[in-house]
């Protein structure tokens, strides 16, 4: 799995890729901790479970951020771990991370949500998964 | 962005013809130097937002345009209900009636100077900014209905703040026909403890000086004079309204197809205003506003608390209080008709001229003070909207600079804590949890706000009246 955080304008781009659908969520979900802070900074000592279901991948993967921007800002929480398994357009995860630690996190920003700007989740021809999109920060 | 595609019609007006797909044309109002610098996406923004169904008379890009969602992040869109017009949850954002309001002091630059480092210590242990920061109030399920019909008129009753604030903000600080049953669990859920915070990105509370005066009258009627201590605060609905523009966002892309809306782009998702989906939205977002009014109004509260803590008896009274990100319900003059629209304005201020009803009297002569936010560490400008701007764009003008450059490259080529330093050299103090959140907001990553208020002002959207420079700034 791997993970970067890509230019836009005015906001965030947030990218993960992987050799499975369910990697390159986890990436993207990492990539959205790291627009707000170092994700290496980040414990992975509670875990948040996580449900959601779409008609598509594409919207899965906004439902996806948003659930983790949900979970983040009604909990007080950082997430770093991400075991995510995704099943016919429905994804069952578990985020692991701990409470927002001000002076250690240092978090330079609050994600709004997750957009369909720049949103894209594709499978390249040589097998690779990517899944990103822009969130507003 | 290619200036070729585009018909000069005056020094800051570009015309966008209609072709293709497009029902009405586009315009940008800028200046050629300003257009040119514009990402060709807002071109392909300002062309989206224009064929949509319903849409009145043009798609506007205001001066500090740039790539948006969907809509351009300053554009401007009215649709009408009649003509199978829509409302669009990504044309008013994730922040939901983010916007500034200004207070005055009552004291002048000197008699900040000696009290300036405290003041600024006192407003950054009393606002809660940044992420993982919380409000002292919690509210119960009847009063949190409460809050998002009332707004600021909630606020008010509760002790925050007088009457005499509700006058100074647009529809008195309440957005009527706000539905709180049309607002998620999740969304409500999401504001238990972020009443009277500030947020991050570029929301700031900041201690300004008039700095220059552009027109002595307007200044005067706004109660404005150079040297004179002022207060800026801006922010939006918080958690409340991200969560209301994520779940409508993502219920009109679904629901697009059987309403029969062709999406150009999925982020223009968007309901006609006759449906069942539109005029829920619309009961959301006007709650949304409301959320973002009570908001803005505590904080005032706070900054107000914070001021009488290091000069005692001081009052702080509202100059203006605007919003930027928002649809409502207005009444226009379109090709010599009185027409009810739905003006979309995405990081765009409304700018009512002079002698337009919805004024307080005071200003009446003068028109609707609009309130310009620049960057950290440059100025912010109180303009007046002009004579005449209703019919040029529906009575908006910018919001702010605007972005010039993405964050990733403002973190590249600036470090929080010399920014910090190098302003504080300046006599600007900075406070803020986050150093990198600093870099992110560098001067230099905006555009330069003195070029998009010219621009304003020359293309007779808004008449510049003050300039206003940074002293404090608290930053989330």
């Amino acid at each position: 799995m791997k993970w970067e955080t890509f230019a836009h304008e005015a906001d965030i781009g947030v990218r993960g890729s992987g050799a499975t659908l369910a990697e390159a969520f986890a990436g993207a979900a990492t990539a959205m901790t790291a627009a707000i802070c170092d994700p290496a900074q980040v414990m992975a000592r509670e875990a948040v479970r996580i449900e959601c279901a779409a008609p598509d991948y594409d919207i899965l993967l906004v439902d996806w951020l948003n659930a983790l921007v949900y979970e983040m800002a009604t909990h007080h929480m950082l997430f770093s771990r991400f075991d995510v398994s995704i099943e016919s357009h429905r994804l069952q995860a578990v985020a692991w991370g701990e409470p927002v630690d001000v002076v250690r996190h240092r978090p330079a920003a609050e994600v709004k949500g997750a957009s369909f700007c720049e949103l894209a989740v594709q499978r390249r021809p040589d097998g690779l998964w990517i899944a990103q999109c822009v969130v507003d920060v | 962005m290619d200036l070729s595609r585009l018909q000069q019609r005056g020094p800051c007006e570009w015309l966008l013809p209609a072709t293709g797909r497009m029902r009405v044309p586009g315009v940008i109002f800028a200046t050629r130097e300003l257009v040119a610098d514009m990402d060709d996406k807002v071109r392909e923004q300002v062309t989206n937002v224009a064929s949509l169904p319903g849409i009145v008379a043009a798609s506007y890009a205001m001066p500090d345009a740039h790539w948006g969602y969907g809509f351009p992040i300053g554009g401007v869109a009215a649709f009408a209900a009649e003509d199978g017009g829509v409302v669009s949850a990504g044309g008013v954002g994730f922040d939901i009636s983010c916007g500034v309001r200004t207070l005055h002091t009552g004291l002048g630059v000197a008699d900040l100077e000696a009290h300036k480092a405290r003041l600024a210590d006192v407003l950054y242990a009393r606002i809660p900014a940044g992420l993982g920061s919380t409000g002292a109030i919690r509210l119960s399920a009847a009063g949190m209905a409460a809050m998002l019909k009332g707004g600021a008129r909630w606020a008010v009753q509760q002790g925050y703040g007088t009457e005499a604030d509700l006058a100074r903000i647009e529809e008195h600080g309440c957005a009527a026909g706000a539905d709180p049953a049309a607002v998620s669990e999740q969304a409500k859920q999401r504001q238990r403890d972020e009443m009277g915070t500030l947020g991050s990105g570029n929301h700031y509370l900041e201690v300004q000086v008039v700095s220059e005066i552009f027109d002595e009258p307007a200044a005067r009627a706004y109660g404005l004079a150079a040297g004179d201590v002022v207060v800026s605060i801006h922010c939006g609905s918080r958690g409340l309204g991200h969560q209301i523009g994520t779940d409508y966002l993502r219920e009109m892309v679904v629901a697009a197809p059987a309403a029969g809306i062709t999406l150009p782009d999925r982020e223009l998702a968007c309901a006609p205003l006759q449906s069942a989906l539109g005029q829920r939205y619309l009961g959301a977002m006007r709650a949304g506003i409301n959320c973002a009014l009570a908001n803005r109004q505590i904080l005032t509260h706070l900054a107000r608390q914070a001021f009488a803590e290091v000069f005692p008896g001081v009052q702080l009274s509202l100059l203006y209080d605007v919003s930027h990100n928002t649809c409502k319900e207005e009444t226009h003059m379109v090709e010599g008709r009185r027409r009810r629209l739905f003006v979309h304005r995405k990081g765009a201020t409304r700018a009512f001229g002079p002698g337009h009803a919805e004024l307080p009297p005071e200003y009446a002569k003068i028109g609707q003070p609009v309130l310009i936010g620049g960057s950290m560490g440059t100025a912010s400008y109180v303009l007046a909207g002009a004579a005449g701007t209703e019919e040029r764009a529906f009575g908006s003008a910018c919001h702010g600079a605007g972005r010039a450059m993405s964050r990733h490259e403002a973190t590249r080529r600036w470090r929080g804590r010399a920014l910090i330093d190098d302003l504080a050299a300046r006599g600007i103090l900075i406070r803020s949890p986050s150093s990198r959140g600093v870099a992110e907001e560098a001067p230099l990553a905006y555009k330069d706000v003195s070029a998009v208020v010219d621009a304003a002002d020359h293309a007779g959207l808004a008449g510049k009246v003050v300039r206003l420079l940074p002293l404090v700034c608290i930053k989330g």
